[in-house]
């Protein structure tokens, strides 16, 4: 039993830390669109964790748990800065403006020869695991429900719903879009160390525009209800691939197919469920 | 003029050539309910978004409890006491009666981000305290037994209720009331009426636009009316009921004249 578990363990090891990064991405994206937002930053985040952790590790040796808290600490300032006049805008503007961030970075990354341009960084070793991976999942959905379920969740909520009736309500409507654009780069930052530090390898098309809308697809497949909804559909959308293996050809064409059926059909995502809310209660 | 709880001091705002609000000062006395009445297209709703802050006027001011608010944004404007509903119904559909008084209650709740995730005791007591106080709001406008519906599939007037219950939730000194009996039938009407006089008794100072001249008339200690932006009369019901200018921009020049001449016949 215990063999089998290590072989299962060791033949599919990356798809179980693809699972736990992606659903930290997933939640990086649920906190701007639980506000009504659509920024398209986070691949561009992602990448600022990554680089940021690898170089520490690689260039400085500096200790692990500060190499995490600098990957969520670079992102943060990135995003305060280009917060200040992307958050003036909203809707497809604020996501147009986020994938210029992105492509700004992108490009950066492969001039740069501290970065090791096109070809990335590799030999990053192997210092993230199971535990860390889904404890930092576990925590950060934990966090998630425990903030739903107060004040600052009512807020987003109605934010989400109708901002300026938010906004008469005594929303400080600035400051919470600067908290989640903030709180969406550090998750995103944090994954990409973790995603850094167990794949040993990253190169600067990792965050480029096509890991930007996979992580906005885990959300709207999943839902926007509760904070599960994005993190199954990140599950789903990285086993797909795997599960179709043996469609060879056609694996794609069914992976897609799937994707359009369930969002024609289950507009809310497949978790539509929300959280029940203090007071919900009669 | 000087413990007026609003005043409006030649506000002016212009969408490109057309003055939508032109010069318009008139103010708001505390504990009453102040009517702004004008026809169709007269700078009434306008002048709420200017008041409530969703709006900026390029000329003139505004005072709320003797401080001059211009450069406020609205939350700002909302977590000193002043609060307003919608003309078209903006609650929060998804969410639950109860959810919907509680996010009024934003500016109120105590409870940091630190609290909220450790579920400290001072987050603990806040909420229930929050919930307690949401069961009397909702109590108050008579909605006590919807709490845990989604306010979405409340009928039309309920929805109109849960939205005066939020704004009071926010303890509003200056509430703004943007046209509530629109489409209500009469006995409905009635029952916003009265809950109108309640929130006056409770201390809550109401601005009111309103069509509905039987509601307006029974309920208002002050009326301002506006017409093509400009204020044109103001003063108690029976004054600007018998204001040959008021009745001249509701019924036009012709009638008011063949009212006049009907007058002097008889």
């Amino acid at each position: 039993m215990y063999e089998f578990l290590d072989d299962f363990l060791f033949s599919y090891q990356s798809l179980i830390y693809a699972l736990g990064i992606n659903g930290l991405l997933a939640l990086s994206m649920y906190v701007v669109l639980a506000i009504g937002q659509l920024s398209l930053g986070q691949a561009a985040f992602m990448g600022l964790g990554a680089y940021t952790s690898a170089l520490l590790t690689l260039k400085l040796g500096a200790p692990f748990p500060l190499v995490l808290l600098a990957s969520m600490a670079v992102p943060a300032v990135a995003a305060l800065i280009i917060g200040a006049p992307t958050l003036r805008l909203s809707g497809v503007y604020l996501a147009l403006a986020t994938i210029g961030l992105g492509e700004v970075l992108r490009i950066a990354f492969v001039n740069s020869e501290l970065t090791g341009g096109a070809l990335g960084l590799s030999g990053i070793p192997e210092k993230a695991g199971y535990t860390l991976i889904f404890s930092c999942l576990a925590l950060a959905l934990i966090a998630f429900v425990l903030v739903s379920r107060s004040r600052i969740g009512r807020a987003m909520e109605a934010m989400r719903e109708d901002e300026i009736a938010a906004g008469m309500l005594g929303v400080h409507l600035p400051r919470y879009r600067m908290s989640a654009l903030v709180a969406s780069a550090m998750l995103a930052g944090l994954a990409g160390a973790l995603n850094a530090h167990v794949s040993s390898f990253i190169s600067p098309n990792d965050y480029g525009f096509d890991a930007a809308v996979t992580i906005l697809s885990y959300a709207l497949l999943g839902g926007i209800g509760s904070p599960f909804g994005p993190v199954v559909g990140a599950i789903i959308l990285t086993l797909l691939p795997e599960v179709l293996r043996p469609l060879h050809d056609f694996r794609l064409v069914f992976n897609g197919l799937i994707i359009v059926i369930a969002v024609l059909f289950m507009p809310h995502g497949l978790v539509p469920w929300r959280i029940r809310r203090t007071g919900a209660r009669a | 003029m000087n413990g007026a709880i609003l005043a409006l001091e030649n506000l002016t705002v212009r969408f490109g050539g057309l003055a939508a609000v032109d010069g318009v000062s008139f103010h708001v006395e505390p504990q009453t309910v102040h009517g702004l009445i004008g026809p169709n297209g007269a700078g009434k709703t306008t002048a709420f978004n200017l008041i409530s802050g969703l709006g900026h006027q390029n000329d003139g001011h505004i005072l709320f409890n003797g401080e001059t608010i211009d450069d406020w944004p609205s939350w700002e404007r909302a977590q000193r006491g002043l609060a307003r509903t919608f003309q078209n119904i903006r609650t929060f559909g998804e969410m639950t009666v109860m959810e919907n008084v509680l996010a009024g209650m934003h500016a109120h709740v105590g409870g940091g981000l630190g609290a909220t995730l450790l579920r400290l005791p001072s987050f603990r007591a806040a909420e229930s305290a929050a919930i307690g106080k949401a069961r009397d709001i909702l109590g108050f406008v008579g909605l006590a037994d919807a709490s845990a519906r989604r306010a979405g599939n409340l009928p039309y007037g309920d929805q109109r209720r849960l939205e005066i219950a939020r704004a009071l939730a926010s303890d509003p000194k200056l509430m703004l009331v943007d046209e509530p009996a629109a489409g209500m039938n009469p006995s409905e009407t009635a029952s916003l009426i009265d809950l109108l006089l309640r929130l006056k008794a409770r201390g809550v100072t109401l601005l009111l636009v309103e069509h509905d001249m039987h509601f307006i008339m029974n309920l208002c200690d002050h009326i301002t009316v506006l017409n093509f932006g400009r204020k044109i009369a103001e003063g108690t019901p029976v004054e600007v009921r018998s204001d040959p200018s008021v009745i001249e921009a509701y019924l036009g020049t012709k009638v008011a004249e063949r009212l006049e001449a009907g007058a002097r016949v008889r």
